[in-house]
């Protein structure tokens, strides 16, 4: 249940974004121990910094597929939206 | 003519007819007319354009197509050619009413004639239509389309595929969306999305993305395509594109076409987005909702990070309240030490009341009692010794009244009354002689006393001249005289009395 920090890194968004929704829903229905409730807090706040970072990396990339002789994709060049 | 639709060039055509032209009645072999009858057929139908239903479709090992076209009274051999077949744009199957191109030609081998097709197309719409739905039940049945092979697609893709074609609105209408919600990495794999090999480069494609490495592989495929008519949208329902997408390792999002297009592509995948930009919808989320979700959730948990504390404060508060007041502590003992004060002030008072009581009692008894006592004590003792004495006083006195008794006893009586006689005998002697002895009394017989105003009696001339004034006393009364002469002296002067008020003092 209480997992440790290296754990977030390995999260995915939406799995981290969910262990939040978690640790908000149980630190809101109030029956953590007043301890239990800070360390929630930090892995909470530990969760949404790593989905936060998620969110700040998103930016676009767009590549097309080049593909060589044989149909194979060879590689990548930009893609310039035509 | 039997109901093979000849054209109206063809009319005349017929093979005995031909046979029975030249004059000469020289009979030909088999051979010979064969090929002759092969060449009228071919330079006569070089090329015809026939409209049927597709029968006994059979592609055989070498790539041909084997077929037969009929309709309600005739049947038409048909054979497609490897190079031709591959060709063809839709699956043919029985059933599947079709308009092909050909020529027509004859096998003399078996005395057949046939058509030789060269394309082959399905007769209208409604007859596409009817292929599409036999493919579909047909690939239903296999279980392409199958629910339970519908993969989730991942919340955040990390890449995203695109097999679509390079150019148009559709990849631009994607990558707005994509990059307006959540500015994500794109791999565009350019296909055609239309026409002769479209459908082979979209499994293509699709497969290709599966077979990426890990590092690049893209972990969302939209495989797109904008509206057109069923035409347009054929390669979308054919079978290598079906089951390309069918078999992807990648969750697919298919978008083909307008909302009401729906081809088995869209069966086939994972998801069926309405349009290409609906795809860019389904396939990520909106980044900004994240962060507001995310925002929010810190608020909330910022929130709710204190509330235990809140909540043991509201708990400890709770009990605080059932804590009982200090005063409501105290009232108990001060009512008890009120209560005793009281009783002790009301023990006082009744000790000293009690006291009092007591005192008062002590000294009534102190005055009644106990000094009484000693007194009653002392007058008894009093009163013995004087009932004592008093005895003993008459006892004395007893003996005394015995004494006088017997003294009493011994007195003669006579002797006394001896003596009481005669001093009566001198009393009533006197008392005879004293009336004549009154010096008043010879005043009945006519005498007068002189007396002077101070009473006295005068009994000489000299003593009555010197009074100015003199009563005379008769027997019956006085008369007041006055003498010549002035008084010699103050009456108070008088001499001694007269021998006359000597007696009368007697």
């Amino acid at each position: 249940m209480e997992q440790t920090a290296p754990d977030i890194s390995q999260l995915s968004f939406e799995d981290a974004l969910r262990a939040l929704e978690d640790v908000v829903r149980r630190l809101e229905g109030g029956e953590v121990p007043l301890d239990e409730s800070i360390d929630l807090y930090e892995r909470g706040e530990k969760l949404r910094k790593h989905c936060q970072a998620r969110l700040d990396a998103a930016q676009a990339r767009i590549e097309k597929i080049v593909a060589g002789p044989d149909g194979k994709p060879s590689g990548t060049a930009p893609f310039d939206g035509g | 003519m039997p109901g093979l639709p000849f054209d109206d060039n063809m009319s005349s055509g017929g093979l005995v007819a031909k046979a029975s032209r030249g004059d000469n009645a020289a009979p030909l072999s088999i051979t010979e007319i064969s090929t002759r009858l092969k060449r009228a057929v071919e330079d006569q139908f070089g090329h015809v354009k026939l409209r049927g239903e597709l029968s006994g479709v059979k592609r055989a090992a070498s790539g041909h197509l084997y077929c037969a076209l009929k309709d309600e009274k005739a049947v038409i051999d048909g054979v497609m050619w490897k190079g031709n077949a591959q060709r063809l744009s839709f699956l043919p199957e029985d059933g599947i009413e079709v308009i092909a191109s050909g020529k027509l030609t004859t096998y003399p081998g078996r005395s057949k004639y046939q058509i030789v097709i060269d394309s082959m197309e399905i007769a209208g719409e409604g007859a596409l239509l009817a292929l599409l739905e036999k493919t579909r039940k047909r690939l239903e049945a296999e279980g392409l389309f199958a629910p339970e092979r519908k993969r989730a697609l991942p919340f955040i893709p990390r890449r995203i595929g695109v097999v679509t074609s390079p150019t148009g609105a559709v990849i631009r209408d994607i990558l707005h969306r994509l990059a307006d919600r959540f500015p994500s990495h794109v791999m565009v794999w350019p296909v055609m999305v239309q026409g002769q090999g479209s459908a082979e480069q979209v499994a293509h494609a699709v497969r290709g993305f599966g077979q990426l490495p890990d590092d690049v592989r893209p972990d969302l495929l939209i495989v797109a395509r904008g509206g057109g008519s069923i035409e347009d949208l054929w390669s979308f329902n054919e079978e290598v594109v079906v089951r390309a997408i069918a078999d992807s390792s990648i969750p697919i999002i298919s978008a083909v076409g307008h909302e009401t297009d729906t081809t088995l592509a869209d069966f086939a995948a994972d998801r069926r987005a309405p349009t290409p930009t609906a795809a860019a919808e389904i396939a990520v989320p909106v980044l900004r909702d994240l962060a507001a979700t995310l925002d929010e959730y810190a608020f909330r948990q910022r929130k709710c990070a204190l509330r235990p504390v809140d909540l043991g404060r509201e708990r400890l508060e709770a009990r605080a309240n059932r804590l009982p007041k200090p005063e409501a502590l105290l009232q108990q003992s001060t009512q008890k030490l009120d209560d005793l004060g009281e009783r002790l002030r009301r023990g006082l008072a009744d000790c000293a009341s009690t006291a009092r009581e007591r005192l008062q009692a002590d000294r009534a008894r102190l005055s009644v009692h106990m000094l009484q006592r000693p007194v009653q004590e002392g007058r008894l003792r009093l009163d013995a010794q004087g009932n004592r004495l008093g005895a003993g006083l008459r006892q004395a006195v007893q003996l005394g009244e015995r004494r006088l008794d017997q003294a009493g006893a011994g007195l003669r009586p006579a002797l006394i009354r001896a003596r009481i006689d005669r001093a009566r005998g001198m009393l009533d002697s006197f008392s005879r002689v004293l009336p004549q002895l009154d010096p008043d009394k010879p005043l009945e017989r006519g005498y007068a006393r002189v007396i002077a105003s101070d009473n006295r009696t005068m009994t000489s001339q000299k003593a009555a001249s010197a009074e100015a004034r003199l009563t005379l006393k008769f027997h019956d009364g006085e008369l007041e005289v006055v003498t010549g002469s002035p008084p010699l002296r103050k009456p108070g002067r008088t001499p001694p009395a007269s021998p006359a008020e000597q007696g009368d003092l007697f």
